[in-house]
């Protein structure tokens, strides 16, 4: 049986699943309930610096996208960080990290953006038994407004700063936690990396408005009749949350500093992808909060049996994907493939017809009975078929073999040919 | 078990009334908000999609679920009745197994189809408990359409004349109107005297004025109306019941099912309705079904219905048969009645059992009985008209395109019009395409179908 016992930057869990700093993690109370259901770790609530606790509303602080069914795809938050006095978090996590000492125990943090904050609350912990620091400049609301959180995750040379701070006040291991509410994830990342963070972990929460209430004219949540944008999360944020830990772990700037894959984790496939993509543990909140503690133990049993049924150790399962995501100019275009349905799994719904013949390219014929077949002459391979049919692997594509016609241009299938050597390329160079 | 219950012949009161009042609550209740929505989620609103196929209103059945799953139930009621106005009844009696859900995709993909049924009772309750009437009437075109039988095709053809302008006067041979739907459906599935509710809010278009105790051929003539209105719509239904051809017939207690059915739905007081202790059904229809089902839940001990074909070629669909087994009813197939025995009232049923050959029912040498002090007949209904000047086809009143019959200015439509099923939504089209046909006839206007 695989063994999952994680070692990310020489903080040592059970399983590579901890629970990231948010609502889970601000006390004891629930700290040990996660630890109790099997998390391998935790990211304590973001603590900030010592005085007069910080405020939340007191109406709704959770907005949400649902899916069929209520499903909830989507969540956005306006919580602040911790409202608890630092004292007893520090009292707490001492307590849960002597009763727990396998389980990895970090301490979020934010606290103004100069030196002397920094050096007060890192003095502040050290005698916590905390196995690091996750430095939270991600945080898109309220606390950004007042210089933090993702103000600072915004600057690159302010992440810098604050991380060389850190390392120089610290011997804990280092995190530092990106905001996604920006156009060029590698920038922070190398920022952090050149202020001497151990390793980044992403993503935190997106800038969203999930709705708005058309009675009131607000967006959600709504605060006596207004409101403000949140952080969105969830399994919605997944695809931008993978597409980001992979420009990190592909960039020879950044290639090599361990991330901690965060958004939208839900599932242990949601982690199996975010580690195949380089992350070397991941971080879980929604799925959490949306199902209980409980969930972690499905993931765990997944990753399990997955790398058992692909006989690798976790250890091969991170960054494997890594090499496979490129540029889109080194995809090989003459990779051709063609949309095959299934006509013993098809349900005969027609929603590949629609699609294809209002919206693409009228590659699907819909024949006497509801038989849909595919027109090859038509079909380009989008996959959009693929993608809005309801029965999995009712339709997929074929390849095409080298040599074999392509019945939409006549040419055979060649080999392996990128953009940046294609005759309508006016930069292209002349092929090797 | 009591005394009552267990009482010889022909009784009424064999349950006391809390029972009686269970077993003949709404088989199917409405659903909520929250039931619809998860519902709906299920629908893949699929192209061209099969369920439009299989209504014969064919209602846009995967727009008004998008309408529900988007929290516009009134909308999706809308999408309805522009297709079908009597979608509240449709939603109850339909056999949705047969139509819309065994078209479903989701029987090929899971056996389980989108509740499609369901959803269209939510809908149309939901409409329908509003004040008023969300159809307003076109101007007036002044031409005057008589239509005959207020049941479903009459009703729809009705409600869709008056839309378009037309000043309509129904003849109704019976004290109430909707024909089947208030005297030939279970009680369980029509309960709170919905077919009367509906009525009287499909008329809230206004323009329909109806005439009861008006029997064709008895107070009114074809003639006489094609003479005095622009048109005539004919929606009169099947007035005889078939006879079982077999000795004992006209004994007493045997009786055609329709009149039990009609009796119940009619009743006040179900503890004041009789049945036998013993009751057989011959037939293999809905009727069939609903009489057997209903003298049961009524209290009798042994309900046996005898169809004289294999199960796959009864008229009631899989479900209905389930539902009565469920109910403690008990099917024999391949079976024909052979003798009626009995001293005045009927005792005893003797059948044969028969094969269902190439040419026909052969009857076999082997023969049972059953007790029985009630027998009800639901061997299928025919055409009770003076057929004078209308063609007919094999027994009803022969039609071309949307419902003309071989007179000029005359259309039918329903279970007395040949082709389609019997069934309320089959007439509930008939109806309207009728009403359609009839407004291009009169005004020149393009005839809009379906909805």
């Amino acid at each position: 049986m695989a063994d999952l016992r994680s070692n990310f930057i020489e903080i040592k869990s059970p399983n590579p699943f901890w629970l990231a700093s948010a609502p889970p993690t601000d006390k004891e109370y629930n700290v040990r309930r996660a630890f109790q259901a099997g998390w391998g770790g935790v990211v304590w609530k973001t603590l900030g610096a010592e005085g007069p606790p910080v405020v939340n509303v007191n109406g709704p602080r959770y907005g949400v996208v649902h899916g069929p069914d209520r499903r909830v795809l989507g969540l956005n938050n306006i919580e602040l960080i911790t409202d608890r006095p630092l004292e007893v978090n520090l009292r707490e996590i001492k307590q849960v990290k002597r009763d727990y000492p396998d389980r990895a125990l970090i301490i979020s943090l934010m606290v103004p953006c100069d030196e002397d904050s920094w050096r007060n609350i890192l003095a502040k912990i050290e005698d916590t038994g905390a196995d690091g620091v996750e430095l939270n400049f991600g945080c898109p609301h309220g606390m950004s407004e007042r210089g933090m959180g993702s103000a600072v995750g915004q600057v690159p040379e302010y992440i810098e700063m604050v991380t060389r701070w850190v390392k120089q006040y610290s011997r804990m291991p280092c995190i530092v936690k990106l905001t996604p509410n920006i156009t060029d994830v590698r920038k922070p990342a190398q920022a952090a990396k050149r202020g001497g963070a151990d390793a980044v972990s992403l993503i935190n929460t997106i800038n969203s408005i999930t709705s708005v209430d058309l009675d009131q004219f607000a967006p959600e949540p709504t605060i006596d009749g207004r409101g403000a944008h949140g952080g969105y999360c969830g399994p919605a944020v997944k695809p931008i949350a993978l597409n980001m830990v992979a420009e990190i772990a592909r960039s020879p700037e950044t290639h090599g500093l361990p991330i901690s894959g965060i958004g939208g984790i839900t599932t242990w496939r949601d982690a199996a992808e975010f580690m195949a993509l380089g992350a070397g543990n991941v971080q879980v909140c929604t799925a959490a909060m949306t199902y209980g503690f409980k969930v972690v133990q499905e993931m765990i049993s997944g990753l399990r049996d997955y790398l058992d049924r692909h006989e690798m150790a976790l250890s091969d399962l991170i960054g494997r994907a890594v090499p496979n995501v490129t540029d889109w100019n080194q995809l090989n275009l003459n990779y051709v493939t063609k949309a095959v349905i299934d006509q013993d799994e098809c349900i005969k719904c027609g929603r590949c017809y629609a699609a294809c013949e209002d919206t693409s390219h009228q590659a699907i014929a819909m024949q006497p009975g509801r038989v849909f077949e595919v027109i090859e002459e038509e079909c380009v391979a989008c996959n959009l078929c693929v993608d809005v049919c309801p029965i999995e692997n009712c339709i997929t594509m074929r390849e095409l073999d080298i040599g074999e016609t392509d019945r939409r241009t006549g040419q055979k299938r060649g080999a392996y040919a990128n953009w940046t050597t294609h005759p309508n390329n006016p930069m292209a160079k002349a092929a090797e | 078990m009591s005394q009552a219950r267990l009482s010889p012949g022909v009784a009424p009161g064999r349950l006391p009334p809390d029972q009686l009042d269970r077993n003949f609550a709404d088989i199917a209740p409405v659903i909520d908000r929250h039931e619809a929505i998860v519902a709906a989620d299920r629908c893949y609103f699929c192209h061209d999609a099969p369920c439009v196929t299989a209504c014969p209103t064919s209602i846009d059945i995967p727009l008004f679920i998008r309408q529900i799953a988007t929290d516009t139930p009134d909308a999706a009621a809308m999408t309805i009745f522009h297709a079908n106005i009597l979608g509240g009844m449709c939603a109850r009696v339909c056999p949705t197994e047969n139509l819309c859900e065994g078209a479903c995709v989701r029987m090929e993909s899971e056996g389980n189809p989108v509740e499609i049924g369901a959803l269209q009772r939510y809908a149309t309750d939901g409409l329908m408990a509003q004040p008023g009437h969300p159809f307003q009437r076109a101007d007036t075109t002044g031409k005057r359409i008589a239509v005959v039988g207020a049941g479903p095709a009459g009703l729809a053809a009705a409600h869709r004349l008056a839309a378009k302008g037309h000043d309509v006067v129904i003849f109704e041979a019976r004290e109430k109107p909707g024909g089947l739907n208030e005297y030939g459906i279970a009680s369980y599935k029509t309960v709170d005297e919905f077919a009367q509710a509906e009525i009287e809010w499909l008329m809230g278009i206004g323009g329909i004025d109806i005439r009861h105790g008006a029997a064709l051929g008895r107070d009114i003539d074809l003639v006489d109306l094609n003479a005095q209105f622009d048109a005539v719509f004919l929606g009169i239904g099947l007035g005889s019941v078939n006879a079982l051809d077999c000795p004992g017939e006209n004994r007493k207690h045997v009786v055609d099912a329709t009149s039990f059915i009609r009796d119940l739905r009619q009743s006040t007081d179900l503890g004041e309705v009789p049945v036998g202790r013993d009751v057989v059904v011959i037939g293999g229809g809905m009727t069939a079904i609903d009489a057997a089902v209903q003298a049961k839940l009524l209290g009798a001990e042994n309900v046996t219905l005898v169809y004289r074909r294999g199960p796959e070629r009864m008229g009631a669909s899989q479900h209905e048969q389930d539902h009565a087994t469920s109910r403690g009813v008990k099917i024999i197939c391949n079976a024909v009645p052979y003798d009626i025995h009995g001293n005045g009232a009927v005792a005893e049923v003797e059948f044969r059992y028969c094969e269902d050959g190439p040419d026909g029912l052969v009857p076999g040498s082997e023969s049972f009985r059953l007790k029985a002090d009630q027998m009800f007949r639901a061997i299928g209904q025919r055409l009770e008209i003076e057929a004078q000047t209308l063609t007919l086809a094999g027994g009803k009143i022969a039609i071309t395109g949307h419902g003309r019959t071989s007179v000029d200015g005359v259309w039918a439509g329903g279970d007395c019009a040949e082709g389609g099923d019997d069934l309320t939504v089959t007439a509930v089209a008939e109806g309207r395409d009728a009403a359609e046909d009839i407004d291009a006839w009169l005004t020149g206007r393009a005839m809009v179908s379906p909805g």
